[in-house]
């Protein structure tokens, strides 16, 4: 018996600019017991097909044709208000972010006890009884105490606890989970996602989770259905999807999952994705603009980078009195160093110091303590703007959000050409228009796409835009700043081939900064583990995965999500 | 250019704008106002500031509609010196909107340049212009005005002070205005700085200056485009408000405002076209004006559309 049934659905939202189809032609059903996940990158229309289920689409956004069955009953064509009836009592929610989907003004207990006298038969007590159990049962400990408390007092994974909670109070017959372990941490990723799957078997309830993670689809799954622009092109057993998918879409999706337990060359089968552009010549690289003058003239051999007792001090309270301030240490005492034509990489969670000592390298903030050499010339000695101006032209750096990278004012053309004219490493305004459009070419944008606007471009495409911007000083150290986290794993496969080919074409020295572990290991040569400011350990990156040695870094690759079932690519 | 024409035109402003027919009426009588106000001395039919050419045989006189004392040569009647109230109004407008745009430009420049600034450096620097920026707030923006007017009508001797009277003006209101402008722009700034273009530019090594003008500049225009067309209004308000208390411009060049002054002293003796008119005329361009900001606001903020 099919307990949720989507039959032929299609979303539109009409706008002045002509209709746009969100989702066209998608059958989905769901059985109890089971959970259906639904894959996509942003913009597949995965969340909306949640959102029309339960009858929660955003204006102007409307069903245009399709039917959904709830237990063999229709449910799309009920009044608002049967379906906000509905919406609780037999169908339960999860969003994706804990912090915002509670009330903070009202304790936890207030809030269940609510939906629980709304959608069941219960008296206050039978009621405030049951909000307790139901804590218990989604693993809170302690829960007479606790269900008393404010949602500021629970942790992030506590409250996506709650929030389960909530959506399991009337004893719904289906759960639609929208990203439900997004924004948590990877570690309380795998519990959420652990009771969730156990709370389907124990409750017969069917569940649909919808996400963008390969991860999580790998872990909880019994189905997979795979949507790819609007339309559902692959459905099947999770096993059968990940392992041997017929779908081209969806071979090229996996196989673009960054591996944590091997290095390849480069991601295969990544260009079913999205063609950054229209690329026309492949340029030689030696004889171009952009291969000339890469000898710096220093003919310096030892490491390129060495840093040495490197601390990073943040003001956290102000004073009028020296004594009295309070500093926060972002970074302390970090020594490495990078040799020429090495991709060195630094992992750690947010707020571990790896940004803060990119921006130290690259001169964004000044060291509190320690030297940076730069070829043998220490940085933080250097006093005037024009000998900076030496070293700046020899290092760039990409940035991690495309979507503020870019001045939005500005052509493309006036982005790419700026470091050129600021430099004066062109002779003529011809030439250096000519530049931006190979450069433009080169990374695989056409060189059309000087004239346009940042905004008309997708966020793979405007890190392009970055990456020629950053080699349009002819640099020969290279400063990657989290390059991929903001975008979806095909995006990233193809970003990361492309530093690959430029790091190999132009002998470029890299500083790779990520959170991502299997993305470290296939970028990097080297890694540096940090955490709390402090770098715990260098090693050589095959050394640090096969063979870690601090304890913490033992424990960051522990937690590391890790695609057992996927056996493919 | 045809680009960015046709850019202009396929964009989200024009079209909210085509569509709201209040905000075309707006358009129209504030172009209208302003168009007449430039064109007023060939389209006025006398000339008010000319002493040789106005009769005090003429004054009082209502307007030409009336059936006893109404004379064809004045279609709006004239005042208590013989002026045509229609010419005056146009010329009158002429100084209104010139003390307007001129001191809202003022406190732009005043008011953008140091809220950019003030957000930029920040510390110190930042402290200081807030400071400032505070303590000017707490008097109201009138008071300043008449402030500085009394201090120029100490310093200048009468003669040159009524040359000087409407730059004196401008430069009155305008002083009292920046700090919106200000706090506005240093807010937008203290954003844009912490994006990622503007450490790219900084990677680069553009010097500060550059970085200030030619990155953040263009992306806090907006808000600034939106409060100086609201400010708009304020600002001929406040110069009829002067006007109107007598520490405006001389009587001898009159703004809009003046003639409501002279008006009032009429208006219970019945001769309610000095004042009406020229009110109407105020009404009518303060609330143009006033609709198109608020357009403006409502369009430009994402949120809202």
């Amino acid at each position: 018996m099919t307990l949720l049934e989507v039959k032929d659905l299609r979303i539109e939202f009409p706008s002045r600019r002509g209709t746009m189809v969100a989702v066209d032609k998608v059958n989905l059903h769901v059985n109890p017991g089971e959970v259906l996940g639904v894959v996509g990158e942003s913009g597949a229309g995965k969340s909306t097909i949640g959102n029309a289920v339960i009858g929660l689409l955003e204006p102007p956004g409307r069903m245009a044709a399709g039917e959904v069955y709830l237990q063999g009953e229709r449910i799309d064509n009920l009044s608002d208000n049967a379906k906000r009836k509905l919406r609780g009592k037999r169908i339960g929610m999860i969003f994706q972010d804990p912090l915002t989907s509670l009330d903070p003004l009202q304790t936890i207990e207030k809030q269940l006890v609510e939906t629980i006298l709304l959608h069941l038969d219960l008296n206050e007590n039978e009621a405030q009884q049951r909000a307790v159990d139901l804590l218990r049962q989604v693993g809170i400990p302690d829960p007479d105490h606790r269900v008393k408390q404010y949602p500021h007092q629970f942790s992030g994974g506590m409250r996506q606890r709650v929030v389960i909670a909530l959506a399991l109070c009337a004893e719904p017959e289906v759960i639609i989970a929208d990203e439900p372990t997004t924004a948590l941490d990877v570690s309380i990723q795998a519990q959420i996602l652990e009771l969730i799957k156990k709370l389907c078997i124990e409750k017969n309830v069917g569940m649909m989770i919808i996400t963008h993670d390969m991860g999580v689809i790998a872990d909880v799954t019994d189905r997979v259905a795979v949507m790819y622009r609007g339309n559902l092109v692959e459905e099947g057993p999770t096993a059968k999807i990940l392992g041997d998918p017929d779908h081209p879409y969806t071979q090229s999706l996996i196989s673009a999952v960054p591996r944590p337990d091997k290095r390849l060359d480069r991601f295969p089968l990544v260009e079913y994705i999205e063609s950054a552009g229209d690329a026309k010549k492949s340029l030689d690289v030696a004889n171009h603009w952009l291969g000339q003058a890469r000898d710096f003239g220093d003919h310096y051999t030892g490491p390129l980078i060495h840093v040495e007792n490197l601390y990073m001090r943040f003001l956290t309270k102000n004073s009028m009195f020296k004594s009295k301030r309070e500093y926060f240490d972002a970074v302390k005492d970090a020594n490495f160093e990078i040799n020429s034509g090495e991709i060195f990489g630094l992992v750690g969670e947010s707020g571990s110091g790896k940004s803060t000592i990119a921006r130290m390298i690259s001169g964004l903030y000044t060291p509190a303590e320690g030297s940076i050499y730069f070829a043998g010339t220490d940085l933080t000695q250097i006093t005037t703007e024009k000998k900076r101006d030496y070293f700046r032209r020899q290092m760039q750096m990409i940035f991690q959000d495309p979507f503020s990278s870019l001045n939005p004012r500005k052509k493309v053309l006036d982005i790419v050409a700026e470091p050129i004219r600021f430099h004066g490493l062109a002779s003529s305004r011809a030439e250096t228009e000519t530049i931006v459009r190979d450069l433009l070419d080169h990374v695989g944008l056409g060189d059309k796409a000087a004239l346009k606007y940042p905004h008309e471009f997708s966020g793979g495409q405007r890190q392009r835009i970055s990456i020629a911007r950053a080699l349009a000083t002819r640099p020969r150290f290279l400063i990657c700043d989290e390059p991929t986290s903001a975008l979806d794993v095909s995006i990233q496969a193809q970003i990361l081939n492309l530093l690959k080919d430029l790091q190999a074409e132009l002998g470029l020295t890299m500083l790779f900064i990520s959170h991502d572990l299997p993305v470290i290991r296939q970028m990097c040569d080297k890694v540096g583990v940090m955490r709390h400011g402090q770098l715990l350990e260098v090693a050589d990156t095959e050394q640090l995965f096969e063979n870690p040695q601090h304890e913490y870094s033992q424990h960051l690759l522990e937690l590391m999500p890790k695609l057992s079932n996927v056996k493919a690519a | 250019m045809k680009q960015a024409l046709k850019r202009f035109f396929d964009g989200d402003l024009w079209y909210s704008f085509s569509h709201s027919p209040i905000v075309i009426l707006s358009a129209v009588v504030t172009l209208l106002i302003i168009l007449a106000a430039i064109f007023a001395p060939w389209i006025a039919p006398h000339n008010p500031f000319d002493l040789a050419a106005i009769d005090i045989m003429d004054s009082n006189l209502p307007p030409a509609w009336n059936e006893f004392d109404g004379d064809i040569r004045f279609l709006l009647g004239t005042d208590d010196q013989g002026r045509d109230i229609l010419s005056t109004i146009l010329y009158g407008a002429r100084i209104s909107l010139l003390v307007g745009f001129a001191s809202v430009a003022f406190s732009v420049v005043l008011g953008v340049g140091l809220g950019l600034v003030s957000g930029y450096v920040g510390g110190r620097t930042d402290t200081f212009i807030m400071r400032i920026a505070d303590v000017q707030l707490s008097f109201p923006a009138i008071l300043i005005a008449l402030l500085i007017d009394g201090v120029a009508r100490g310093i200048f001797p009468r003669e040159l002070h009524d040359e000087l009277a409407v730059y004196v003006l401008i430069f009155a209101i305008g002083i009292s205005g920046w700090v919106q402008y200000a706090r506005t722009v240093r807010g937008a700034t203290m954003v844009e700085k912490g994006k990622e273009y503007v450490q790219a530019a900084r990677v680069i090594g553009i010097r500060p200056g550059t970085i200030l003008f030619r990155h953040i500049l263009p992306n806090v225009t907006g808000p600034v485009l939106v409060i100086g067309t609201i400010h708009l209004a304020l600002a001929i308000i406040t110069e009829a408000t002067l006007s109107f208390l007598g520490v405006g411009v001389p009587p001898t060049t009159p703004s809009l405002g003046t003639l409501i002054r002279i008006g009032n002293d009429y208006l219970f003796s019945g001769e309610w076209w000095i004042t009406i008119f020229p009110g109407v005329a105020l009404i009518l361009l303060v609330l143009a004006v006033n609709l198109l900001g608020d357009w403006l606001r409502d369009a430009l903020n994402p949120k809202l559309r």
